[in-house]
């Protein structure tokens, strides 16, 4: 990525020795910008250049590990502005506010909740990644202490906040083994910061007053040998912030410039007191360039919508989640169970199989491959109609399944129902189910209980 | 040396709509940036919102939405009084529900009489959708646009299936026309051609561009926002510079996010909260890919949204 294959020749020891399978220098330079070789074919190729070219074909903002082991994350390495260009990359980190100054009740409630919280949907385990530990008190013992007792009670990242030198680093010391990201390097503390983060081997964040100030600071850091920054620009409020967080994207994507080539930190709970409010912002800087979101609490009516929010942004626009075709056993069901049938696109099975089991109605739901469409879609694609639907439910198996020969189908379809009780043939009936879901169970249990 | 900040000009610009008459007016569009970049263009106009009224009283919603409406819900006029003077709506949305063929099947007249009602009874522009059986939308469409003569209403909701019939009634009767396509760039703007050909003036239409919740397909409906607004603005699309809209409070309320109560799914947390902020939280998404108009339901969701709004374009 970035340079051309002239000015990766200008870094190749120009022998034409054949090496590397290509006739020439030039032309193996020509592969290695197409993306088509591998620099290491070249045996002869000094460690300078080596060093040139990797950085050159560095991503436009640098990749981030915080954490280790399971409950390690990954954050940058975005390369597109817009999410139909390309799917995003590493979803943001969503992390909850701890401080130094809460009593241990208050302490263990949140990492509780932060261990604890989790969402099941399309398949996916939806989480929470980070604690972000404060040293509000400004005494570094307490801060010290804290860290310790969090590192006790959770496996996941740690961000450790601290202006001051000395409780930074008796807390990083604590948990430098956990990758924390040390936040943060300041105008008035970089030096020292900076050393700090670089006898640790941590990541380290820059905070500063604007755009200007952070640049001054990124370029420092990057100077004492320093290549995990994140970044804060300081402001809090909404206007001036989305601003930054789009002169980051567009300055590392579009001109290649360094000094903003980082992720973002960003802090909702800082901007309000209404958690409503802040679950917002945080939705705003899920889909406009954050990499790092940290949360006042993690309370479950705001962490689902969140969660979900993550995971609609950074989906792939041009696949869709898709199950396998076939027949789906729910409840336990027998010879008479009823039998419902609906798509393979991910998100509509699990939604109807959740409603299904919640109804406790031993039930067969046959999930017949639509190319991961929803019904509606599927239906006006002509993927999910009488004479595509009619064969593959004869196909299934379920007619050895069962002894009754009723299907239920979803009520958004209605008006296939006579053509795919005629495609079908034989005993067959259609039963017209419900349009939504979540009135599947008090239909399935009328239905049942009618026999 | 000072960082210069990387701006986006664009060659094309959105048309502004204006919808309604006198002393009742909103302005949509006019916009030559994308969502909230403030810094790279001119915004004259901020993303509106509406709030729904409907003809006849809910059956299934969640309780959390109905509970502001408890009043008002067999009284679509009192519904939409409220709905402006209690709630600051900036637009009406009237759904004509009851006209659906396969339900109750209210007669255009009656249905356009209603309409006149509600436009006649309150201070802001009235937007009046059918049930969405297409056939029977354009035959109550245009008895709205008869009835309402002058007003300048937005009704729909034109698709490919009725939008000759609802085109004619709004050139002839001085409307606004929204128009729905199915989730797709070149649909959309193949129905913006198909208006203008019909004589409909493209500054009197306004796009839906089929709407998804968070968590229901708003991952699509957002990307196809941001390359309707990208092909409007980068390319200067002609077609495509019309403001969108978004009937998305419909779609947030049916979800099951937004409707079951902690008994029933004991980890989604405190449902009222969690249903607010599932509209809340899909408008925002909506705002961000480019809406210039929101059609929600619940008060807070819309205190919220709007407080969004200022922030993120008036530094409020
Ligand atoms: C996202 C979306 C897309 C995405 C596809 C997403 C996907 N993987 O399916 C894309 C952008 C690709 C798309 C494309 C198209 N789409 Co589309 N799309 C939508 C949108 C916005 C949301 C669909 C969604 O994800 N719903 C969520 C899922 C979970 O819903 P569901 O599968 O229906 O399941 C629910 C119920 O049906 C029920 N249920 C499901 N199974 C069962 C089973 C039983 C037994 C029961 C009882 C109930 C039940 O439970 C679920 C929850 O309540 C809708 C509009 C809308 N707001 O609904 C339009 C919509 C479905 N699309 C539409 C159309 C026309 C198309 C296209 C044909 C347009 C075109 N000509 O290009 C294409 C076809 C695609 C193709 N490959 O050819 C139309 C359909 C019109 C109609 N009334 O028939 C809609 C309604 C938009 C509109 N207003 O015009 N679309
Ligand atoms: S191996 Fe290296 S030096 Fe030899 S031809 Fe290939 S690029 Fe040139």
């Amino acid at each position: 990525m970035g340079l051309t294959g002239i000015q990766i020749y200008k870094l190749l020891p120009k022998t034409n020795c054949k090496e590397c399978g290509e006739p020439t220098c030039l032309a193996f330079a020509m592969k290695l910008a197409a993306g088509k070789a591998e620099l290491a074919k070249c045996p002869y190729v000094s460690d300078e250049a080596k060093e040139q070219l990797s950085e050159a074909s560095a991503p436009p903002i640098r990749g981030i590990t915080l954490g280790t082991g399971e409950n390690a994350f990954k954050i940058g390495e975005e390369v597109v502005l817009y999410r139909h260009e390309k799917t995003f990359v590493n979803q943001p980190g969503y992390g909850i506010l701890i401080t130094d100054t809460m009593d241990d009740t208050e302490v263990e409630a949140k990492i509780k909740r932060l261990n604890e919280m989790f969402f099941e949907r399309v398949g996916l385990t939806l989480t929470a990644d980070f604690a972000a530990l404060k040293n509000e008190s400004g005494d570094p013992s307490k801060f010290e202490s804290l860290t310790q007792k969090v590192m006790g009670l959770t496996q996941k990242a740690l961000v450790l906040i601290s202006e001051n030198v000395d409780a930074l680093s008796a807390a990083g010391k604590v948990a430098k083994d956990r990758r924390p990201l040390l936040y943060a390097a300041t105008k008035e503390n970089a030096d020292q910061v900076g050393a700090l983060a670089k006898e640790l081997g941590v990541p380290v964040a820059a905070k500063a007053n604007g755009l200007d100030e952070l640049i001054e600071l990124s370029e420092k850091l990057t100077s004492i040998g320093l290549k995990d920054i994140v970044l804060d620009p300081g402001n809090r409020k909404l206007k001036d912030l989305y601003a930054d967080l789009h002169f980051h994207r567009r300055a590392a994507l579009k001109d290649k410039f360094k000094p903003l080539g980082f992720p973002f930190i960003t802090f909702p709970n800082e901007m309000t007191d209404d958690p409503m409010k802040e679950a917002l912002y945080a939705a705003i800087f899920v889909a406009k360039y954050a990499g790092l979101i940290v949360l006042s609490d993690l309370d479950a009516h705001r962490m689902l919508p969140l969660t979900v929010q993550r995971l609609n942004i950074y989906t792939d626009p041009q696949r869709p989640m898709i199950m396998e075709q076939g027949i789906y056993e729910i409840n336990k069901p027998d010879k008479s169970s009823p039998v419902l049938l609906t798509t393979n696109f991910a998100l509509t099975y699990f939604i109807v199989s959740a409603e299904i089991e919640a109804s406790r109605v031993p039930s067969w739901l046959l999930v017949m491959d639509t190319e991961g469409l929803s019904v509606l879609t599927a239906w006006s694609a002509g993927k999910f109609v009488a004479d595509a639907i009619a064969p593959f439910v004869k196909k299934s198996g379920i007619e050895e399944k069962v002894d009754h020969r009723n299907i239920i189908i979803p009520g958004y379809v209605a008006q296939i129902s006579g053509e795919l009780e005629e495609e079908l043939g034989g005993d067959w009936k259609v039963v017209l189910g419900t349009r939504e879901a979540s009135d599947i169970p008090a239909f399935l249990r009328t239905y049942a209980s009618k026999g | 040396m000072a960082f210069t900040p990387p701006l986006e000009k664009y060659a094309g610009k959105i048309r502004e709509v204006v919808i309604g008459k006198g002393d009742k007016v909103v302005k949509l569009g006019g916009h030559n940036a994308m969502p909230g970049c403030i810094f790279d263009g001119d915004f004259p106009n901020l993303p509106k919102i509406a709030l729904e009224v409907f003809d006849s009283a809910p059956e299934d919603w969640a309780p959390e939405a109905i509970k502001p409406y408890e009043d008002v819900v067999n009284d679509p006029v009192a519904w939409a009084k409220k709905a402006v003077d209690v709630y600051n709506a900036e637009l009406v949305c009237l759904h004509l529900k009851s006209t659906d063929p396969n339900g109750e099947n209210v007669g255009a007249d009656e249905a356009a009489q209603l309409a006149k009602k509600v436009s006649d009874s309150i201070s802001v522009p009235l937007i009046v959708l059918g049930s969405g059986n297409a056939e029977k939308d354009g035959e109550v469409a245009a008895k709205v646009c008869e009835v309402c003569a002058g007003q300048n209403l937005l009704v729909g909701l034109a698709v490919e299936d009725n939008y000759k019939k609802i085109g004619a009634a709004a050139i002839g009767y001085g409307h606004c026309v929204a128009a729905q396509s199915p989730i797709d760039v070149n649909l959309a703007k193949q129905l913006n051609i198909l208006l203008d050909n019909l004589g409909v003036p493209l500054d009197k239409i306004v796009m839906e561009p089929s709407t998804g919740a968070l968590g229901y397909g708003i991952e699509y409906t957002y990307s196809v926002m941001e390359r309707i607004e990208l092909a409007a603005l980068s390319q200067n699309d002609d077609k495509m510079q019309l403001p969108i809209m978004n009937i998305m409070a419909v779609e947030t309320w049916k979800t099951r996010e937004a409707k079951l109560d902690v008994d029933a799914e004991p980890t989604f947390g405190d449902l009222s909260k969690r249903g607010i902020l599932w509209e809340a939280m899909t408008a925002v998404d909506l705002i961000l890919s480019g809406t210039s108009l929101l059609i929600m339901r619940h008060p807070e969701a819309v205190r919220l949204t709007k407080e969004i709004i200022e922030e993120l374009y008036l530094g409020k």
